[in-house]
């Protein structure tokens, strides 16, 4: 039993993980019809700016309230790359998506690159608070709390989505956009703007995800973002383009089922079988879960 | 009375075909103009061109000017805050929205909303304001598409077919309502529905291969069965049945 209870809630975590990637991911392409390969940079971003922020931003370190700092720093920056990469890269090539896959793959590649060039291509250790190591006794099970950390962080920044889309201007118009976009500019909007807010979003998320997988992982290394992404990609397509919480429904589906038959079976058949429901997904409901619908 | 919009020598070609060539009308500053052809002919690239929404792969050419300005290449949503309202084929309300959010989004920071005009005009929007707008009928989604342009002034009205696909009372309905909102806005108006055109039009202009093929007076038009038939390939009294009394048009959509 407590097995089962702990591979549930590391499953979660995962799947809280997964979330965070993914959130944004689905509000992009759903809202701009851009696929974002550089997406994963965003969480690399987040992840390598909260290391270098609690070693030598000050007031920021791996305990207390240094470490919420850090995390700060690292969404901020997440949330500037994300902005930026919008404005200069995505802004000039919309609806026009092969230059737009060329220049996010070709970023994403880039980041990953130049991150390694500054810092190296070897894990470093990651700074993070002495709780987040020990394990808490829920039911039996002795469950890390960088886990538990995760899932609160992932709940937290569901509630505050969903809540943004559901009750402001611009959650109005990005719910409008992800189903008509066209017709929000025919009503005198300038859709462009949330094209932006949603990317600065998304980066925030991303970057979160980045930050508080360092603490999960217990390292950092400039690839960790690329093989999440693959993960986050396949969450947005089961969950449906657009919907919030479709990738809710579908990051638990994924990290639920990794965990339990990665456990159970053979190591590495839980990635196997993701891609197996991606699969059955796609035959039985190509629209994902919720479809093409940014629900509140 | 100086035209309200004057379209010149405009021509829309889309992913390699012309499909307008150079066509030039004048729409008056009162009442309404309808824009007629047969189907195909290029009357919703025209309306989309002058709100600025000729798809990436098309480009427009030409000049249309509203109160001096060129409008050609500027933005739509500027085009819109200059007070172009745009009534979609199709109406293309937000269907995941509520009516209340799918007016709410028309909403504009500086101006007030004129939600007791629109409310007035229909009195169902009020009622139904937390219903789904895709859970709402042709004809109310119809009045919604009208009543979220209506929030905001407007100096031209662009209503592309707002009676396709819906029962005989309701094109009535939704004729009243234009006859109303007529009164005090000029209107663009692509129609099939020749007894809607003949209670609403008072200048008519005819698309055929792409340019204007005839202009002038709606009722002098309709009056012509020999110049209707011609014109648009139908009697003015048998376009998709009795217009009068049609039955439902099926929906294209």
């Amino acid at each position: 039993m407590s097995t089962v209870i702990l591979l549930a809630l590391t499953g979660l975590g995962l799947a809280a993980l997964y979330f965070l990637v993914a959130s944004g991911l689905s509000l992009v392409f759903g809202l701009a019809d851009v696929l974002n390969f550089a997406h994963g940079l965003f969480l690399g971003v987040g992840a390598y700016a909260t290391w270098w922020a609690s070693g030598n931003l000050p007031g920021a370190g791996p305990d207390g309230f240094g470490f919420v700092l850090a995390v700060a720093f690292g969404v901020a920056a997440g949330v500037l790359v994300a902005v930026l990469v919008e404005l200069v890269l995505i802004r000039p090539l919309y609806s026009r998506t092969i230059e737009q896959v060329l220049v996010t793959v070709g970023l994403s590649l880039a980041g990953v690159a130049l991150l390694q060039a500054t810092w190296g291509a070897d894990a470093r250790p990651f700074p993070r608070p002495g709780w987040t190591r020990q394990v808490t006794g829920i039911l039996g099970a002795n469950v890390p709390n960088a886990g538990l950390l995760l899932i609160v962080a992932a709940a937290v920044v569901l509630g505050a989505l969903l809540a943004f889309l559901r009750w402001t201007r611009y959650g109005l118009v990005i719910r409008a956009g992800v189903e008509n976009r066209e017709m929000v500019t025919a009503l005198g909007i300038d859709v462009r703007r949330a094209f932006t807010l949603v990317f600065a979003i998304g980066g925030a998320a991303a970057a979160l995800a980045g930050a508080l997988g360092g603490v999960y992982f217990g390292t950092v290394s400039p690839g960790q973002g690329g093989s999440l992404l693959i993960f986050a990609f396949i969450v947005v397509v089961i969950g449906g383009m657009g919907s919030v919480v479709g990738s809710a429904y579908a990051a638990v589906a994924v990290g639920l089922l990794q965990q339990f038959v990665n456990y159970y079976g053979p190591s590495g058949l839980g990635d196997v079988c993701v891609v197996a429901l991606l699969a059955v997904v796609l035959l039985l409901r190509p629209q994902g879960f919720a479809g093409k619908v940014a629900t509140a | 009375m100086d035209p309200v919009l004057t379209v010149e020598d405009l021509s829309v070609r889309i992913a390699g075909l012309h499909i307008l060539q150079g066509v030039s009308f004048t729409v008056a500053p009162t009442g309404v103009t309808v824009l007629l052809g047969r189907n195909g002919v290029g009357k919703t690239t025209t309306l989309r061109a002058i709100v600025g929404l000729t798809p990436r792969n098309g480009e427009a050419s030409g000049s249309i000017r509203m109160a001096g300005g060129d409008l050609l290449g500027r933005p739509t949503h500027r085009l819109v805050r200059g007070g172009l309202g745009y009534v979609p084929e199709d109406r293309d309300v937000f269907a995941g929205l509520t009516v209340a959010e799918n007016l709410r989004l028309a909403e504009r920071r500086g101006s007030v909303p004129a939600y007791d005009k629109v409310f007035a005009l229909f009195p169902e929007l009020d009622r139904r304001g937390r219903q789904r707008a895709g859970s709402l009928s042709g004809g109310q989604q119809q009045m919604l598409a009208i009543g979220r342009v209506l929030l905001n002034d407007n100096r031209l009205l662009l209503v592309d077919e707002p009676t396709k696909g819906l029962a005989p009372k309701v094109v009535t309905e939704v004729a009243e309502v234009l006859e109303r909102v007529a009164e005090s806005v000029p209107v663009l108006l692509v129609e099939q529905n020749l007894a809607v055109v003949r209670r609403l039009a008072r200048d008519a202009v005819v698309l055929a291969a792409g340019r204007v093929a005839w202009a002038g007076s709606a009722t002098e038009l309709l009056a012509e069965a020999e110049l209707t038939r011609s014109l648009l390939g139908v009697g003015s009294g048998d376009h998709h049945g009795t217009p009068a009394t049609a039955g439902p048009r099926k929906d294209e959509s």
